[in-house]
C-alpha cells in the first residue's frame, strides 16, 4: 500500500518536474542584483521597480521569442562578497541574465566571477548587463567580453562636467567630496586632471573621501566646506549619500553650487529645495523628465501614473533592455553566447531620441548626455520631483560623438 | 579656523548628547546583567519607527511621549519572559540571547516597514532657524536634541543618587544578595532596569529619528559604537557614560575636520617621503578618512591601558 502510494508520488514528483522544465523554457529570467536594503536601498528598489515596468510591458506584448520576461530581485546590499552569493543564487535558480548597477566595487567583482564562471561552464555562459556601476576600469583595465555598460563611465560624466564648467567663470574655488572606494576615487582623480587642463585659474580647497553608504549625519564636513570658502562642489555620491549630503548643507544653509552626477536621486530635490538652491544643483544624466522630445515625455507620464508619481530615474535602463531584446530576438536565442555578439555595435534611436551605439572595443554606450539643474517650473515643464514643486531643467548637451573617449581594453573574446 | 572649532565643537556635543541617551540605559544594563545588551540599538530603532507611526496619527509631541513608554513596556517583557529564563544558563546564554533578539527586531522592522527608509519629518514647530554662527545656520531641532538629552541626564542623575529606587537599584549593581535579603524584590527592580534603559533608547530614537535617517539598518549603524562608549566610560556609571558619549562625539567629529596625514607627521620630525616610495600611499591617508574608526581605536586602547573604563570602579 505504502509502496503505490510512494509510486504515484514519484510519478507525479517527475511530472511535475517535467512542467517545471517546460515552464523554464517559456520564461527569460532576468536576475536584478542590486541593494534592496541599507543605504543603497532608496535607488535600488526604484532600479527594481524600473525593471519589472519594462517586463510587464513587453509581456503584455506577448514577451521576447514569446517567453514571458520574468525579474528576479537579489539584495546585495552593496557589499561584493553577498552579491557574488547572490549572483550564484541566480544562476542556480535559471537566470543567465544579470543585471546590477549601484556600487562599482560590486560591479568589479560581478565582472570578474561572472568571467570565471564563463569560462569555467561552457555551454551555461551568463552575461552581466551593467545600468550604473560607472567606474572607467570596468571597460578599461578590467575590460570582459561578458560586460556591457550602457550608463555613460565616470570619466565621460567628468568630461562632459568640466567641459560646463569650463563655461562659468564664477567659479574659483572647487571642493570635492566623495565616497572612498574605486568610484569616489576615480572621480575625485579625473576631476582634478580635468580641471587643471580645461580650467587652471580654479583653485581645489578640499579633497575630500567620507565611507561609503556608512554617514548618517554629514555636519561635520558642511562645516569643512564652509570653512574652506569654497564657491563650488564636486561631488560623485549616490543613494542616502548624495541625499544626506544636501540635507545638512540645507541645515547649515551653506550657500555653493553642486556639480553632481546623481543630485536627482532618493531625496535629493526635497534637500535641494530645502535649501533654496533654485538652478544651483546639476546633475549628469542621459535624459530627464522635462526634456522636449515627445514620446520620452509621454513614457514618463505613463510611468509616473503607474507607479505613484515616481520619476523615471533611468532611461538607460529602458535602452538595455530594449537592446537585450532585440539582440535575443535577432539571434533567435536567450543564450547569451548567440546574443551577446549581437549587442556589439548595435546602434539605436535612445529613450531620449539621441543616436547611441555599443561600441565592440570595451563593450560600453555612448548617448548624448545632458547637464540638468533642479529649479521651480517654467513654461514647457511638465513634471516637478518629489512633489516639490521643482523640477529638471537643461543647462547643456553633450552630444554622444563628443563623449567617445579612448580604452585601453584588450577584449579576450572566446573562441 | 576658529568658525571651524566652534561649529564642529556643536556638531561633536550634539551628537554625543544622541550616544549619552543610549549609553545611559545601556550601561546601567550592562553593569546589572554583566552582559552586553546587544540589542539595545534595536530598541533605539523600535523607537524611531514607534515615533513616525505614532507621529503621524497623534502628531510628534504625543509620540514622543508614548513611543518610549511602549517599547520601554517591551523591553520589561523582554526581560521578565526572556532575560530573566536565560539567565539560568549562565552568560554566554544571555549574550547570544541579545544577539539573537537584535536580527529578530531587524527583520521584523523589515517586515512592517520595508527595508526603505520611511518619510520621518522634523515637526514643523521645530523646522526653523535657531541662531546663525558664522553665517552656518543651526537648525532649532537640533539644538532641542541637545537641550533634551541634557535634561535627561540631569533626571537620572537626580533619580539614581537622590531618591530611595536610585539608592535600591545602586545597591542592586553590587550586592544583588544583601538586597534581596533586605527585602527588595531584585529581579523586579532589574526589570524595571530593562524597561526605563530600553525606554531611554526609544527617546533617543524618537528624537534621532527625522534628524537622521529612519531605516531597517539603523540600528546597525550605531550599535558598534555604544558598546564603545560603555566601555570607554566604565561599567554602570553614568557620569562615565556621558563624559564618553561626549569625548567620542568629540573626537569623531574633529577627526572628520582634520586634514593631517600621517606623511604630514612624519614630515615634523624630518622624514620625508617620496610620493612614490614603498608605503607611500598610506601615508597619505588623511585623519579625516579614518575618521570613522577612530573611537575603535580608543576602544582598543582603554581596554590595554586602563580595563575598568575613565569613570568605572571594577574591572570589565
Amino acid at each position: 500500500m505504502s509502496r503505490a502510494i510512494s509510486r504515484v508520488l514519484a510519478v507525479a514528483w517527475i511530472g511535475l518536474m517535467a512542467s517545471a522544465a517546460l515552464g523554464r523554457a517559456d520564461t527569460l529570467k532576468i536576475a536584478y542584483v542590486d541593494p534592496l536594503s541599507g543605504g543603497g536601498a532608496s535607488v535600488g528598489q526604484v532600479g527594481l521597480e524600473h525593471f519589472q515596468y519594462i517586463a510587464d510591458q513587453v509581456n503584455a506584448k506577448g514577451g521576447v521569442l514569446g517567453m514571458k520576461v520574468e525579474i528576479l530581485g537579489y539584495d546585495d546590499k552593496t557589499n561584493p562578497q553577498e552579491a557574488l552569493v547572490q549572483v550564484q543564487k541566480a544562476i542556480d535558480a535559471g537566470a543567465r541574465i544579470i543585471a546590477q548597477g549601484n556600487g562599482s566595487s560590486v560591479g568589479a567583482a560581478i565582472e570578474d566571477f561572472v568571467a570565471k564562471y564563463d569560462d569555467r561552464n561552457p555551454g551555461k555562459e551568463v552575461v552581466y548587463i551593467n545600468y550604473a556601476a560607472v567606474d572607467p576600469s570596468l571597460t578599461n583595465a578590467k575590460c570582459s567580453y561578458w560586460h556591457f555598460r550602457w550608463d555613460a563611465n565616470s570619466d565621460i560624466k567628468m568630461e562632459a562636467l568640466t567641459s560646463y564648467m569650463k563655461t562659468r567663470p564664477a567659479i574659483k574655488k572647487v571642493y570635492l567630496i566623495n565616497q572612498d572606494y574605486s568610484f569616489g576615487q576615480s572621480v575625485r582623480t579625473e576631476a582634478r586632471k580635468m580641471l587643471a587642463q580645461k580650467r587652471p585659474d580654479i583653485q581645489i580647497v578640499g579633497d575630500e573621501l567620507h565611507p561609503l553608504l556608512k554617514i548618517t549625519d554629514f555636519s561635520p564636513y558642511i562645516a569643512k566646506i564652509k570653512a574652506s570658502g569654497a564657491d563650488s562642489v564636486i561631488t560623485g555620491n549616490w543613494g542616502q549619500d548624495i541625499a544626506l549630503l544636501l540635507k545638512a548643507a540645507a541645515d547649515a544653509g551653506l550657500q555653493a553650487d553642486w556639480y553632481t552626477y546623481y543630485a536627482g536621486g532618493a531625496g535629493g530635490p526635497t534637500a535641494i529645495r530645502q535649501a533654496n538652491l533654485a538652478d544651483r544643483v546639476f546633475a549628469m544624466v542621459e535624459g530627464f523628465p522635462n526634456l522636449d522630445y515627445a514620446p520620452a515625455r509621454e513614457a514618463e507620464k505613463e510611468f509616473r501614473a503607474k507607479l505613484n508619481g515616481q520619476s523615471l530615474w533611468y532611461p538607460r535602463v529602458f535602452n538595455m533592455m530594449s537592446m537585450v531584446f532585440r539582440a535575443i530576438e535577432e539571434a533567435k536565442s536567450p543564450d547569451p553566447v548567440k546574443f551577446a555578439p549581437k549587442l556589439e555595435g548595435m546602434k539605436i534611436t535612445t529613450f531620449d531620441g539621441g543616436e547611441g551605439f555599443m561600441r565592440a572595443a570595451d563593450h560600453q554606450f555612448f548617448q548624448d548626455m545632458f547637464v540638468v539643474t533642479f529649479g521651480p517650473l517654467g513654461a514647457n515643464q511638465p513634471f516637478d520631483e518629489e512633489h516639490t514643486g521643482w523640477g529638471t531643467k537643461l543647462a547643456g548637451k553633450v552630444p554622444a560623438d563628443q563623449t567617445v573617449l579612448p580604452t585601453t581594453c584588450k577584449m579576450q573574446r572566446p573562441s | 579656523m576658529l568658525e571651524l572649532i566652534i561649529v564642529s565643537t556643536l556638531n561633536g556635543v550634539l551628537y554625543g548628547m544622541l550616544l549619552f541617551l543610549m549609553a545611559s540605559g545601556l550601561t546601567l544594563i550592562f553593569s546589572m546583567m554583566g552582559v552586553l545588551n546587544f540589542a539595545h540599538a534595536s530598541f533605539y530603532m523600535l523607537g524611531a519607527f514607534f515615533g513616525y507611526q505614532l507621529s503621524r496619527v497623534l502628531g510628534f509631541w504625543p509620540a514622543l511621549l508614548i513611543a518610549p513608554v511602549l517599547v520601554g513596556a517591551l523591553g520589561a517583557l523582554v526581560e521578565r519572559y526572556g532575560l530573566r529564563t536565560v539567565h539560568r544558563h549562565g552568560h554566554v546564554a544571555e549574550l547570544l540571547f541579545t544577539f539573537g533578539l537584535a536580527f529578530v527586531v531587524e527583520e521584523v522592522v523589515q517586515m512592517l516597514w520595508g527595508r526603505l527608509p520611511v518619510d520621518y519629518r522634523v515637526p514643523p514647530s521645530l523646522d526653523f532657524t535657531a541662531f546663525t554662527i558664522f553665517s552656518t545656520n543651526y537648525p532649532a531641532y537640533k539644538l532641542f536634541e541637545l537641550l533634551t538629552a541634557i535634561a535627561i541626564f540631569a533626571v537620572l542623575l537626580l533619580v539614581l543618587t537622590r531618591t530611595r529606587a536610585g539608592l535600591i537599584i545602586q545597591a542592586a549593581l553590587t550586592h544583588p544578595d544583601m538586597v534581596a535579603m533586605l527585602g527588595h524584590n531584585v529581579p523586579r527592580v532589574f526589570m524595571l532596569a530593562f524597561g526605563v534603559g530600553t525606554g531611554l533608547a526609544a527617546v533617543a530614537g524618537v528624537i534621532a529619528g527625522p534628524a537622521l535617517v529612519t531605516q531597517s539598518n539603523m540600528a546597525g549603524l550605531l550599535g558598534p559604537i555604544l558598546f564603545v562608549v560603555v566601555v570607554v566610560g566604565g561599567l554602570g556609571s553614568l557620569a562615565g557614560a556621558f563624559a564618553a558619549s561626549l569625548l567620542i562625539g568629540l573626537v569623531q567629529t574633529f577627526a572628520v575636520a582634520m586634514n593631517v596625514s600621517i606623511g604630514d607627521l612624519l614630515a615634523v620630525f624630518g622624514a620625508h617621503l617620496a610620493p612614490d616610495a614603498f608605503f607611500a600611499e598610506i601615508t597619505q591617508v588623511t585623519v579625516a578618512q579614518i575618521a570613522p574608526i577612530v573611537p575603535y581605536l580608543l576602544l582598543v586602547l582603554i581596554l590595554i591601558f586602563r580595563p575598568r573604563g575613565l569613570f568605572g570602579t571594577r574591572e570589565t
